[in-house]
């Protein structure tokens, strides 16, 4: 599944939608704490995670990862949105929780 | 690649905004050089941590980064309250960040045990009252 598939499937409220929306999603990570994410974040995957703040995207474009989606209805801050903006990253939200969020997804990858 | 290249950056005290700039701008220009993925991946964590505990522990300071063919090295050097007990500081897991910034997702202290584990060679020089420097290589394969 791609970035722009994951967004059409309606699935999730979309906060922004980034460039490169034609790559792969590779896998799903789910993770809160930024350290772990930055040395654990896979390649490709979907990021699913409930911090919305400046760091979390400075995470995902060095980690690679491909997309973020906000679980537990939380939204990124106003700084944030800002930049995922100005970055072109792709953001998405949900009120589930991370797990069935991430689930939802890998369930779909291929 | 044959000259060596340095690049500079001043980080700012307490800016949690633009904490991570000068690790994405040398990601940047390191896969643009056509550095090898693995090897920019180090130096991208390796500085990112650094860089956030100069903007976290140090009130900031300035981060030079060297590339040479066989070797890219980091130094970032911060006049901040300087590590007591540098061995303690390097457990993973000890962090005396305060509750806002966990807030923000960091203080796990993984910072420097994944500074020691992605670079190749790490020195960290410190005095209390006057500073810390923190000197990273990550090699490049020939
Ligand atoms: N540049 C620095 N200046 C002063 N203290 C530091 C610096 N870097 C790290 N420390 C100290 O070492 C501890 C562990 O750092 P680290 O492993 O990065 O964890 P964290 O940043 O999550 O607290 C910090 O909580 C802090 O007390
Ligand atoms: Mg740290």
């Amino acid at each position: 599944m791609t970035v722009k598939e994951l967004i059409d499937s309606g699935k999730f409220e979309v906060v922004n939608v980034g460039a490169a929306t034609d790559t792969k999603i590779t896998d799903v990570f789910c993770c809160d704490l930024l350290s772990i994410a930055m040395s654990r974040g896979i390649e490709g995957a979907a990021w699913v995670t409930v911090m919305g703040n400046i760091n979390t995207l400075a995470v995902l474009s060095l980690t690679d990862m491909s997309c973020i989606v906000l679980a537990e209805g939380t939204n990124l801050d106003q700084a944030a949105k800002a930049k995922a903006i100005e970055q072109k990253i792709t953001v998405l939200r949900t009120d589930e929780p991370e797990f069935k969020a991430g689930l939802y997804i890998h369930g779909k990858l291929g | 690649m044959s000259d060596t290249i340095t690049l500079k950056y001043d980080v700012s005290t307490d800016d949690f905004t633009r904490a991570g700039e000068a690790s994405s701008d040398v990601k940047r220009k390191l896969k643009n050089m056509n550095v090898n993925p693995e090897a920019v991946r180090k130096v991208a964590i390796a500085m990112y941590e650094g860089e956030i505990n100069m903007v976290i522990h140090a009130n900031g300071g300035v981060i030079t980064v060297t590339i040479d063919p066989d070797c890219i090295t980091m130094i970032l050097a911060d006049k901040g309250p300087g590590i007591p007990d540098i061995a303690k500081a390097m457990q993973a897991g000890y962090s005396t960040a305060p509750d806002n910034v966990r807030d923000l997702g960091f203080g796990a202290g993984m910072g420097l045990p994944n500074m020691k584990k992605y670079s190749d060679d790490m020195k960290i020089e410190t005095e209390l009252g006057v500073g810390t420097t923190v000197t990273m290589k990550v090699f490049l394969a020939a």
